[in-house]
């Protein structure tokens, strides 16, 4: 905010890989050589027409894009204020918006002759998406995997191993998906010639974050498309959850430069910002490196990294994309956060008017469109990225729900 | 490069033997074990000192290490922590080169230039800082140069092709020859491979080369510091300070079995006849 706004929100990052003092190369030396492997091999393919076009054949034929954007009607009835659209990305191939990135990477692996793939993953749709893809194109995928996560997605651990994918159960640290990341680093740092590392969000060393971003970018340029159809304009404002980052920036990317458009980021608060018990970097941390780049953090006075708390294993990592955090500094998006509590409300509320069962990430997103909307008027029109379906959740929930009287 | 280092660079040549470098985390396992367990080293004959300044999350690092850094930073270690240590330490021993490893998060929140300042006020002689490479020079390197600090550059498998020349350019004190692409403390190299990696080195650098990763034996420490300027063992150590840990050992008898193990490494460098 106390920087000067540039005359485009879209020509991050420089050629360091920097989004203003975010990003960079933050790799063991071991890495280097892979990371500018995969820059150059990426470089290529950003512009060539035979690998847009195959990648545009998998997205309609094998994903179902373009998803849907879908007036809805009760929950905007229910809210009363401005109208809501939801970008269906939950009606995807695997059930997230995760392929759209999965497939641009693992397209990228085979054109680089690589053969075998590693990932992370939290919630496990980014594992699930990788394993999907690594079937179809007859790679060999190890996905890296909190112990604790492995406990409560067991539905998606189950569908990778399906598909044919290694689960491996990370018990370092904290379990989670901060340690599923250090290892699956580890792990590539030691398998350097053979393995290609899909990274799942809008994180990492340079050029993962652009890369993942552009991939995802297809949501984005869908909806604002899909707008100008149904209601011949640009949204007001447009609304996603954040964990690392990448829904909301495949949404938010094409309208950064339309600067009448208000743009919402929702963080996880977890059981609340103020009891130090959440996942949300921006409203919560401070810059510092992890995973290869600079971004928020939360870590104590000694720099070392604290453990995130969210219900949804999706949102739960100390740190967010870089691209985000500099859209923070510049005052270009606001970041706002969400409780576990308020998200449930929203996970029920949404399957109930409109039929549709939402990850508890994007209850997240819901959640701030609940207090966002009200204070809207009529004509005023929003898209909310539903990135997720929460079949995989219902575990975890509906405990959850019934004690609270909401089945 | 750094007087010490240099002063026991120059011994160790004299002596026709490379130098023994050991790793230990500072605070491994608390701050009253950890100085004690350097005097030992420093009494076993070590002749340079590469000290870990605990972080949460070491990508570069094994199960051993992982853990070393876990238990210091539970006993309470920080950045700060660790470099008391260090000015303690030197106060003791004046000669000891200490090197001072670690990732570049806790360096970035205490501060550049304030971290400088207190790493050479406290006697250190040079970094590893494992996360920056040089294509993030800017951050700590440069800085690093108006310092009496040397800033060690790490040599990998994955690097000795064309990045070689561009990643020595900056280097001082000595180069770090990464054995294996892995992380600390599990696979070891083939002699041979680290044989003509280090001359691959010194075709492009005069400074020395050691050698680390995956050394754990006396046997192992005495060859591969005599294909190059010297060797490094980590995990092997922490692993000894885990085990004493583990056992509830007093500090003495911790420091006592750390410095035994090392100066079976130190009377192996010593023996070994270079072929």
């Amino acid at each position: 905010m106390n920087e000067t706004q540039p005359n485009s929100f879209k020509t991050m990052p420089d050629e360091n890989g920097r989004f203003g003092i975010h990003g960079g190369r933050f790799v063991a030396e071991t890495l280097m050589p892979l990371i500018l492997q995969v820059e150059a091999a990426y470089n290529e393919v950003k512009t060539d027409p035979d690998f847009e076009a195959e990648l545009l054949y998998f997205q309609k034929y094998y994903v179902g894009r373009p998803s849907p954007l879908y007036f809805a009607e009760r929950l905007t009835e229910h809210y009363g204020g401005a109208k809501l659209y939801l970008k269906r990305d939950e009606l995807n191939h695997t059930g997230a918006h995760k392929i759209n990135n999965v497939l641009g990477q693992a397209l990228l692996a085979k054109k680089m002759g690589k053969t075998k793939i590693i990932a992370e993953t939290g919630a496990g749709q980014h594992g699930v998406a990788t394993a999907t893809a690594c079937a179809l194109f007859n790679l060999e995928c190890e996905v890296f995997m909190g112990a604790e996560d492995v406990k409560r997605q067991k539905p998606n651990v189950d569908r990778m191993r399906l598909l044919g994918a290694t689960v491996h159960p990370v018990n370092s640290g904290t379990s989670t998906l901060k340690d599923a990341m250090n290892e699956a680093l580890r792990y590539w740092v030691a398998h350097p010639d053979t393995h290609f590392y899909i990274i799942g969000t809008v994180a990492g060393p340079h050029p993962y974050p652009e890369m993942v971003r552009n991939f995802q970018s297809v949501i984005g340029k869908e909806a604002k498309e899909q707008l100008f159809e149904a209601e011949g304009r640009l949204p007001d404002a447009l609304i996603a959850c954040i964990g690392g980052g990448s829904n909301a920036l495949g949404l938010f990317h094409p309208f950064l430069d339309d600067t009448d458009v208000a743009i919402y980021g929702v963080e996880a608060a977890g059981l609340g910002i103020d009891s130090g018990m959440h996942a949300a970097s921006l409203t919560g941390g401070t810059p510092g490196i992890l995973h290869g780049n600079r971004t928020y953090l939360l870590q104590n006075d000694d720099g070392q990294i604290l453990d995130a708390h969210s219900i949804s294993a999706g949102l739960d990592y100390p740190g967010i994309g870089p691209e985000h955090s500099w859209l923070h500094d510049i005052g270009r998006v606001n970041y706002v956060s969400a409780t576990d509590e308020e998200a449930l409300v929203q996970f029920q509320l949404c399957s109930r008017l409109e039929g549709i069962i939402p990850a508890l990430e994007p209850s997240h997103a819901l959640a701030f469109a609940a207090k966002q909307l009200p204070l809207m008027n009529k004509e005023q029109i929003v898209i909310l990225n539903l990135c997720g379906r929460g079949d995989k959740d219902l575990e975890a929930v509906l405990p959850k729900l019934d004690k609270r009287g909401l089945l | 490069m750094s007087k010490r280092l240099a002063t026991r660079f120059a011994k160790a040549n004299q002596e026709n033997r490379g130098i023994l470098g050991i790793f230990v985390s500072a605070g491994d396992p608390d701050i009253n074990t950890s100085i004690k367990i350097l005097d030992g080293l420093v009494e076993a004959g070590v002749d340079m000192i590469e000290l870990g300044m605990p972080f949460s999350d070491p990508m570069a690092d094994g199960p051993a290490i992982q853990a070393a850094s876990l238990r210091a930073i539970k006993s309470g270690m920080t950045l700060k922590g660790s470099l008391e240590i260090a000015s303690q330490f030197r106060e003791k021993h004046a000669n000891t080169p200490l090197i001072l490893m670690g990732y570049y998060n806790p360096i970035y929140r205490y501060g550049v230039d304030l971290f400088l300042k207190d790493a050479e006020a406290a006697g250190a002689d040079g970094l590893i800082i494992v996360d920056l490479p040089p294509e993030e020079d800017v951050e700590l390197c440069e800085p690093s140069q108006n310092s009496e600090l040397d800033f060690i550059r790490l040599i990998t498998p994955t690097t000795l092709g064309d990045r070689l020349p561009f990643v020595l350019e900056k280097a001082s004190g000595f180069i770090y020859y990464v054995s294996i692409a892995g992380i600390t403390g599990t696979k070891s190299a083939q002699m041979e491979t680290i044989s003509s990696a280090v001359n691959r080195i010194k075709q492009v650098s005069d400074l020395p080369v050691v050698t680390g990763f995956g050394i754990r034996t006396a046997e192992q420490a005495a060859h591969i510091s005599s294909l190059g300027d010297g060797a490094i063992v980590g995990s092997a150590v922490v692993q000894i300070i885990a085990e004493s840990d583990a056992q509830n050992l007093s500090t003495e008898d911790t420091a006592r079995k750390v410095s035994n193990f090392t100066k079976s490494l130190v009377d192996a460098i010593s023996a070994h006849k270079p072929e």
